[in-house]
């Protein structure tokens, strides 16, 4: 990753020392004009306008930002495990990382979508995609936790992923690396891809009222990479488009041999008409096995599940699924209009952007103006299905976001800069640079029907000299404009975590109210739950000691435990019994080599800790919580295996015995 | 001098806890009640009802007798969210025992005091002078009016009533 940005900076300064007349950054200076920081200036204690959701690319987490201040409110960990907090590895978390391949510590986070209703956003859940080990996620915005992953069979490399159709009936996923099925064998030589390797784009239902996730069907789809997607709406709803790239179908030194096409595609799928067949029994079930991870919040813990079986429809046998339309040199970003007409391909190595239109596409349909097959598929003539084409807009276009009135704005790789033109007329109006070679782009609900397009915002591939040097490794770099004039105007940078890829934004109103603040302790159905002190106890069953511990500003109940022995297998089961907003406790104990915990108010969440010596072990709780914060604290004795110490577990009455001499006064 | 370096420190985190709660409060209307906040400790609020204290119950009628349900209701919920730090005799541990407690307030003084504790630490002298002592602010454990209701009773009950 880091050679190919090497290069694509490169090749970026070559053409800024051409001096392109498109790759002309102005210096950083003259870019930002004197009421850039009133625009951005939140006083303390004030909120921000917009919650930021930004994918973490390689860091597996999503970061959340106040817009415009470019405030980090969260990091919500959902693909990698989280020391900070214990996710992945308290007891109650650890099935939520749970594969077909067994527990992963890591993926890589790339793209986000907010659930909608009506093509609007709902603010109640947001999609998320793990690249590397294809996984889906649905984060609950009413909690900020992962509520649920679901792994995906017969893919590599999940890319063109969690996008949603406007009723968030679906959300989508598609191998970015084509493979064989995951029921073939899959032991063939790796240059037979054209014969035995396969793309697969999975659609995953979504609960009306719950949001549960199920793999719905697969489309079995010629072997080629699907990189990126994005839903019909409005008149094309019911249909969903996805950017393909390696139509070679090249498997060695992809930068060469996966772009000599002058086109690939963008494919057209008609899920309505999927589902017909679906209906009428013509999908063949595969014997597959991947894992369903769901996180209750009333037992605050996760379940894993391993299915067995998907349903596949062959979109070679089964006609009038699948379209390609050619769409100019490797196509990256795909992205429809919010009328739902517009569908913009951004072909990553092209210096003009091509822009389909629906009707049209629906008439060549009609009309078969196609231009041949491929692998099966029919291919409509591209002038059949084009809209027109932006002219030198710039150069190496990636992603389009659209402003809601009548423009889009989209984002220039190589020449470093973002364009603002006019959907009907392709018409360039407006262009900023950006710090440097921008990514992904994101105007509040700017893949919505309604986009609120007061600020883009740029994610940025190259840092460089932006920051205060922190070494080889930088910060990625976003940056914020403000869009509500004629001319985008750059106003703030701001670092993120990991590289953000896709992201999204909505008013905080929307999200802001549906906050939980603190778990009912009544509701709490943890197996190891603890309603007060009094029900607070020390179990042992053989070698496994279960310890039923409170906290509260500022003890932990028992605080004194005697009686466990080398060979033990000990559970911390702390259960939070405060009820009010922002009183998190933490516990750790020395030498535990499970990290530790973060326990919200009415709580429950289990630490395991094995011994590996005998003496005495201090914990403690980890998170500030008041003036006695420091007293929070306690001890566990740990025995020789076999030791007749009896199992005892105490607060407050363990005192020394009346004859033992005070310390420092023998 | 160590325990003075604990109670200044004390103090100073009591102090900026209370800037905290205000930020809190302000969630619906950022600001104006940090205002309230502001103005009732430098006293300009001379409505404040000491002996009722602040909060949604202006009169809690009670009878000579002991309602056992309720006093059994407020059992349960002391042993899930009040035995952590008060003791029934009157012995401190976290707060104070609960022993006397019905003699020392009024009955609307408890019962706003524990539904609505973070107003009332910011403002009442007598939950201030308990600060003072305990130095924990006692937390909101978000009791509905019935649990409040029922905890008054359990102490009533503690306290003799029969």
């Amino acid at each position: 990753m880091k050679s190919m940005k090497q290069y694509a900076f490169a090749v970026a300064a070559l053409a800024l020392i051409l001096g392109m007349q498109s790759c002309k950054p102005k210096s950083a200076g003259s870019a930002v004009s004197g009421d850039a920081a009133a625009k951005v200036y939140v006083a303390p204690g004030k909120y921000d306008e917009f919650y930021n959701f930004v994918s973490g690319g390689f860091s597996g987490q999503m970061s959340v930002y106040g817009i415009p201040s470019g405030r980090l409110l969260k990091v919500v960990p959902i693909f990698s495990v989280n020391p900070e907090n214990g996710y992945g590895y308290s007891e109650e978390t650890k099935p939520m990382l749970n594969t077909s391949h067994g527990f992963i510590p890591w993926d890589d986070q790339h793209h986000l979508d907010l659930s909608q209703t009506d093509g609007n956003i709902d603010g109640r859940w947001i999609f998320a995609n793990a690249n590397n080990t294809p996984r889906v996620a649905r984060v609950d915005l009413s909690t900020f936790h992962t509520a649920e992953i679901i792994e995906l069979p017969n893919s590599g490399g999940n890319h063109s992923s969690p996008f949603i159709t406007e009723n968030t009936e679906y959300v989508v996923a598609g191998t970015r690396f084509s493979v064989p099925p995951d029921d073939k064998n899959g032991d063939v030589p790796i240059n037979t891809y054209k014969q035995n390797f396969k793309g697969t784009i999975s659609f995953i239902s979504v609960g009306k009222e719950d949001g549960k996730m199920d793999i719905a069907f697969q489309l079995q789809c010629p072997g080629v990479n699907f990189d990126l997607s994005h839903a019909g709406k409005g008149k094309s709803h019911g249909w969903f488009f996805f950017s393909c790239y390696n139509t070679e179908q090249a498997n060695t030194l992809l930068e060469v041999n996966a772009s000599k096409r002058d086109k690939d595609f963008i494919m057209a799928v008609n899920w309505k008409k999927a589902e017909e067949y679906l209906k009428a029994g013509k999908g063949k079930k595969q014997a597959v096995k991947y894992a369903h991870n769901v996180y209750n919040e009333k037992t605050h813990t996760a379940t894993s599940e391993i299915r067995t079986e998907v349903t596949v429809l062959d979109t070679k046998e089964l006609k009038d699924i699948c379209y390609f339309i050619p769409c100019p040199k490797s196509p990256h970003g795909c992205d429809v209009d919010p009328t739902g007409e517009y569908i913009v391909g951004s072909g990553k190595l092209a210096a003009l952007i091509p822009v389909f239109s629906f009707d049209k596409i629906q008439k060549a349909i009609a009309d078969k103006a196609y231009e041949g097959d491929y692998d099966g598929i029919p291919v409509i003539k591209y002038e059949a299905a084009l809209y027109g084409e932006v002219k030198k807009p710039g150069l190496g276009p990636l992603h389009t976001e659209f402003d809601g009135k009548g423009n889009a704005i989209t984002s220039f790789f190589v020449s470093s800069e973002i364009v603002k033109w006019n959907i009907k007329d392709l018409k360039v109006l407006d262009r900023a640079p950006t710090y440097y070679s921008v990514g992904h782009l994101c105007i509040p609900g700017g893949d919505t029907k309604t986009p609120n397009a007061k600020y883009v915002i740029a994610y940025n591939k190259i840092t460089k000299d932006r920051y205060l040097p922190t070494g080889p490794e930088l910060a990625q770099s976003a940056q914020l404009y403000d869009i509500s004039g004629d001319k985008m105007q750059l106003i703030l940078d701001f670092p993120t975590i990991g590289e953000p890829h896709y992201a999204q934004a909505v008013a905080a109103s929307v999200i802001r109210d549906r906050s939980v603040k603190f778990f009912k302790i009544e509701d709490n159905a943890n197996a190891f739950v603890s309603k007060g002190e009094g029900t607070t106890k020390v179990i042992r069953t053989g070698n496994k000691v279960d310890v039923y511990m409170t906290a509260i500003r500022s003890h932990l109940t028992p605080d004194n435990i005697e009686g466990i022995r080398m060979g033990d297998d000990v559970y911390f089961h702390v259960t939070n019994i405060e009820q009010d907003w922002d009183v998190p406790h933490g516990f750790a104990i020395k030498g535990a080599t499970t990290g530790e915990l973060l326990i919200m108010p009415g709580e429950t969440a289990t630490l395991k800790w094995t011994p590996d010596r005998v003496g005495i072990f201090p914990f403690y709780c980890t998170d500030f919580c008041s003036a006695l914060h420091q007293e929070m604290s306690g001890y566990a004795r740990v025995s020789p295996a076999g030791s007749t110490v009896p199992l005892t577990f105490s607060t407050g009455t363990n005192q020394p015995k009346a004859d033992s001499t005070a310390a420092g006064t023998k | 001098m160590k325990k003075l370096i604990v109670l200044s420190l004390a103090v100073a985190l009591i102090a900026s806890c209370g800037q905290n709660k205000s930020t809190d409060n302000s969630i619906a209307d950022a600001g104006s009640k940090a205002a309230t906040t502001d103005a009732a400790t430098t006293d300009a609020n001379p409505s404040y009802d000491p002996h009722r204290g602040e909060g949604k119950f202006t009169k809690v009628e009670l009878a000579a007798t002991l309602d056992a349900a309720k006093a059994d209701g407020g059992k349960k919920v002391y042993d899930v969210k009040c035995g952590a730090c008060h003791k029934l005799t009157d012995e401190k541990l976290v707060g104070p025992g609960w022993s006397g407690v019905t003699s020392r307030h009024a009955p609307e003084w408890i019962m706003n005091f524990i539904t609505n504790t973070d107003a009332m630490i910011n403002k009442d002298p007598k939950a201030q002078a308990q600060l003072e002592i305990c130095l924990v602010r006692m937390p909101n454990q978000n009791l509905t009016d019935d649990d409040a209701r029922n905890l008054l009773e359990f102490m009533r009950k503690n306290d003799g009533v029969k």
